[in-house]
C-alpha cells in the first residue's frame, strides 16, 4: 500500500511475458467460468438436440436415426397447433394489455404526488411473487366461490367458471396477469422519466393539447422502451409452463388431474406449446419421454422465436423512434 | 488500498440517482384537481393489487364452513390452519431443500457473474467483444429450448451415489452447478456498473503490484455492492420460485422444494383443494421473498430499472 507509485511494473522472474500478454490470458481465464457454462449448458445441449430432433430417443436406449419423421409428424400433429394457437392467443391478447395497462399507471406515477414511491413499491410487490404459492391464490381467487366472483355477484353478474369452461380460461390467465405489470410500469417509468422537459415545455408554448403532446412527444420518446417490451413480453409468453401446468394438474379444472395435465385441461384450452413439448418429453400419460419428437418442438419454438424477433426488429424501423442526434 | 477507495465516495452514484432525485422535491404546493384526481385513481388501483393479499391472509385464517363467505374477517379466525396445513407431510425437509439450493445457487451466481464481468468490464483479451456479443445473444434465447437436452445430459452425467444417486437427477446439482457459471443479464448489469468505476483506480493498484484477483477482490467488489446486491436478491428470487427445475430434476418426494411440495400438497387432498390449508402453506412459502422484497425494495425497483427485467 506504501509503495511509491513511480516504480515500474517490473517483469516477474517467473513469466516473461509481456503485461499485455498476462492481461489477456487473466481476461479469458476470468471469463472461463462462462464460456465453459455457455458449451456445456447451452451450445452443446442446442446442437445435440438438433440431432435428436432427427432421432427417435427414449434417454434409455440409444438414439435411433429417422430422419424428418418427427417433423412430419409433427406438422401433422393437431396438439401441436393446438399448443401453437392457444400460445398466439394470449401473446396477441395478453402483451397489449399489459403494456397499455402498465403504460397508463407509469403516466400516473409520473406526476409528482404524494406517495408516489409508496405507490411504486405496491404496483412492484406481486412480481416479487411467482411460482406456485401466487397461482394458487388466483386459482382460488377465481374459482366459483373466489374473490372475483363474490364482487361480480355483488352487481348480479353470475361470473363464469373460469377453470372449468374452455371458453373462459385463457382470459383468466390474462386477468391473472394484470396483476403482475409492475416490472412494465418501472421501466416505462424510467422512460418517461428520461423525455426532457423541455419538449412539453415548449409544445404547450406552441398550445399543444394535452392528447397531441402525449401522440407526438410520449409515445415516440417512449418507443424504444415499449418495443423492448413488446419483444420481451412476446418471448415470455411463448414460454408458458409453470402456470399452466399447476392450473391443468389442479383439480379446480374440473376433471382428474392427471388427464387433465396430459390434455391441456378443459377442452384443451391451456394447451400451449411448451406443456404439450413437456408432456412430450416428459408426461406419464402414455406419450411421453419422445425426446426426439419433443427436441424437434423445441427447434421449431426457437424458429418462431427468432422469426418473430427479427419481424419486429424490421417492424421497429418504422415506429421505434431512437434519439441520434449529437451523439 | 483502502485509503484510495476512502478518497472517491462518489464512484458508484449510478444506483443511487432514480430515488435521490424525488427526495428533492419542492416544497408542497396545493394540488390542482386533476393531481387529486390521478391520486385517487392511484390510490383505487394499489387497493386493487393489494387486494389479493388480504384475501390470501384472510382465507387462511377461515374455517370450512367460511370458506365459501364473501366476509373478510374470519368468523371464527382459525389459526389451527396454520397447523394443520404443515401438520403433514416432511415440510421441515422441503424447507432445507429450498434453503440449500437457493443459498448455493446465491452464491455461485454471485461470485461468478462478477469475476466475469470483471473480466469483460475492466481487462482487455483478444476475442472479448466476440464473446460478449454472445453473452447477449444467450440473453434472448428462450430457456425451453435447451430443456430436454440439458435433462438428457444431467440423467448421463454420474454423481456417484451423491444423495443417493447415480446420476445428477435426484440431485441438487443440476439446480446449483449452471449458477455458478454466471448468468448473461447479471453479468450484463454488472459490466455495465464496473465500466464506471475509474480506470486509473487499477492502473494504480497494479503499479503497486496487485494481481488482477486481488483488484477485482479489494477494490471492485466492494464498489460494485449496490448491483450485487440486486443481482443477490433476484437470484434469491428466481432460485425460490423456481417451480420448472425441480420438477424435472427432484422426482422423489425427500428431494422436493417448497414450490413442488405445494403441488403434491393440493393434489393429495384428492377433490377440491381445501383452500384455507392452501393458502396458509402458500402464505408461508411466499414470506420470505415478501419479506426479503419489504426490507430491500429499494434494491428490487433499482434492479429492475437497470436490467431492463420488466417480465417475470
Amino acid at each position: 500500500m506504501a509503495l511509491a507509485s513511480s516504480r515500474q511494473p517490473a517483469p516477474k522472474s517467473r513469466w516473461s511475458l509481456t503485461p499485455r500478454a498476462r492481461e489477456g490470458i487473466t481476461g479469458w481465464l476470468f471469463a472461463l467460468p462462462w464460456i465453459l457454462g455457455f458449451i456445456v449448458f447451452t451450445l452443446g445441449p442446442m446442437l445435440f438436440a438438433g440431432y435428436a430432433s432427427f432421432t427417435r430417443y427414449n434417454i434409455t436406449t440409444p438414439p435411433n436415426w429417422v430422419g424428418t419423421e418427427n417433423y412430419e409428424r409433427l406438422f401433422r400433429d393437431d396438439r401441436f397447433y393446438t399448443g401453437l394457437g392457444n400460445t398466439l392467443w394470449m401473446v396477441a391478447v395478453k402483451v397489449p394489455i399489459v403494456i397499455v395497462l402498465a403504460l397508463v399507471i407509469a403516466m400516473l406515477l409520473n406526476i409528482e404526488l404524494p406517495g408516489s414511491r409508496f405507490f411504486r413499491s405496491v404496483f412492484y410487490m406481486p412480481n416479487v411473487l411467482s411460482g406456485a404459492p401466487a397461482v394458487f391464490l388466483w386459482l382460488w381467487m377465481l374459482s366459483p366461490t373466489g374473490l372475483i366472483n363474490n364482487f361480480l355477484g355483488l352487481f348480479g353478474i353470475q361470473g363464469p367458471a373460469w377453470w372449468s369452461n374452455a371458453n373462459w380460461t385463457k382470459p383468466g390467465l390474462v386477468v391473472m396477469g394484470t396483476w403482475w405489470i409492475g416490472g412494465n410500469i418501472l421501466i416505462l417509468l424510467a422512460g418517461l422519466k428520461g423525455i426532457p422537459n423541455d419538449l412539453y415545455e415548449a409544445a404547450s408554448i406552441d398550445g399543444a393539447s394535452g392528447w397531441t403532446r402525449f401522440r407526438f412527444i410520449t409515445l415516440p420518446m417512449l418507443s424504444p422502451t415499449i418495443f423492448f417490451q413488446v419483444v420481451t413480453g412476446i418471448i415470455g409468453t411463448f414460454q408458458i409452463f409453470t402456470t399452466a401446468y399447476l392450473i391443468t394438474s389442479s383439480s379446480s379444472t374440473g376433471t382428474s388431474s392427471g388427464e387433465s395435465l396430459a390434455n391441456g385441461g378443459p377442452g384443451q384450452s391451456l394447451l400451449f406449446y411448451v406443456l404439450y413439448l413437456y408432456n412430450r418429453a416428459f408426461g406419464k400419460q402414455g406419450i411421453g419421454f419422445q425426446m426426439g419428437y419433443g427436441s424437434a418442438m423445441a427447434w421449431i419454438l426457437f424458429i418462431i422465436i427468432l422469426a418473430v424477433t427479427l419481424v419486429q426488429l424490421w417492424l421497429a424501423k418504422r415506429w421505434v423512434h431512437y434519439e441520434t442526434e449529437g451523439k | 488500498m483502502a485509503t484510495i477507495i476512502e478518497q472517491q465516495p462518489t464512484i458508484a452514484p449510478a444506483l443511487e440517482g432514480t430515488v435521490k432525485e424525488e427526495r428533492l422535491q419542492v416544497p408542497r404546493k396545493p394540488m390542482s384537481p386533476g393531481k387529486i384526481v390521478a391520486f385517487i385513481v392511484l390510490s383505487g388501483m394499489s387497493f386493487l393489487f393489494i387486494v389479493p393479499f388480504v384475501w390470501m391472509l384472510s382465507t387462511s385464517l377461515k374455517g370450512f364452513n367460511d370458506l365459501a363467505g364473501s366476509n373478510w374477517i374470519p368468523n371464527p379466525v382459525t389459526w389451527d390452519n396454520y397447523l394443520n396445513a404443515f401438520g403433514y407431510g416432511m415440510w421441515g425437509r422441503w424447507a432445507m431443500n429450498s434453503i440449500t439450493i437457493t443459498a448455493f445457487s446465491v452464491f455461485g451466481t454471485v461470485l461468478s457473474t462478477s469475476i466475469i464481468a470483471y473480466s469483460f468490464a475492466r481487462l482487455r483479451w483478444p476475442g472479448r467483444d466476440q464473446v460478449f456479443a454472445l453473452v447477449l445473444a444467450t440473453m434472448m434465447l428462450p430457456g425451453v429450448v435447451t430443456m430436454i437436452p440439458q435433462y438428457i445430459l444431467f440423467s448421463k452425467l454420474p454423481a456417484f451415489g451423491f444423495m443417493g444417486s447415480q446420476t445428477w437427477v435426484n440431485t441438487f446439482l443440476p439446480l446449483i452447478v449452471p449458477a455458478f457459471t454466471g448468468n448473461a443479464f447479471y453479468i450484463f448489469l454488472l459490466r455495465q456498473f464496473m465500466r464506471g468505476i475509474p480506470m486509473e483506480l487499477s492502473e494504480a493498484a497494479r503499479i503497486d503490484g496487485a494481481s488482477e484477483l486481488r483488484i477485482w477482490w479489494s477494490i471492485v467488489m466492494p464498489l460494485t455492492k449496490p448491483a450485487l446486491a440486486a443481482v443477490a436478491i433476484f437470484t434469491f428470487q428466481f432460485v425460490w420460485e423456481d417451480f420448472q427445475g425441480p420438477l424435472l430434476y427432484l422426482p422423489s418426494e425427500k428431494n422436493y422444494t417448497l414450490q413442488i411440495a405445494l403441488r403434491f400438497f393440493e393434489a393429495s387432498a384428492g377433490g377440491a383443494p381445501a383452500w384455507n390449508y392452501m393458502m396458509a402453506a402458500s402464505l408461508v412459502v411466499m414470506l420470505p421473498v415478501l419479506i426479503i422484497f419489504i426490507i430491500f425494495q429499494r434494491y428490487f425497483i433499482e434492479g429492475v430499472t437497470l436490467t431492463g427485467m420488466g417480465g417475470r
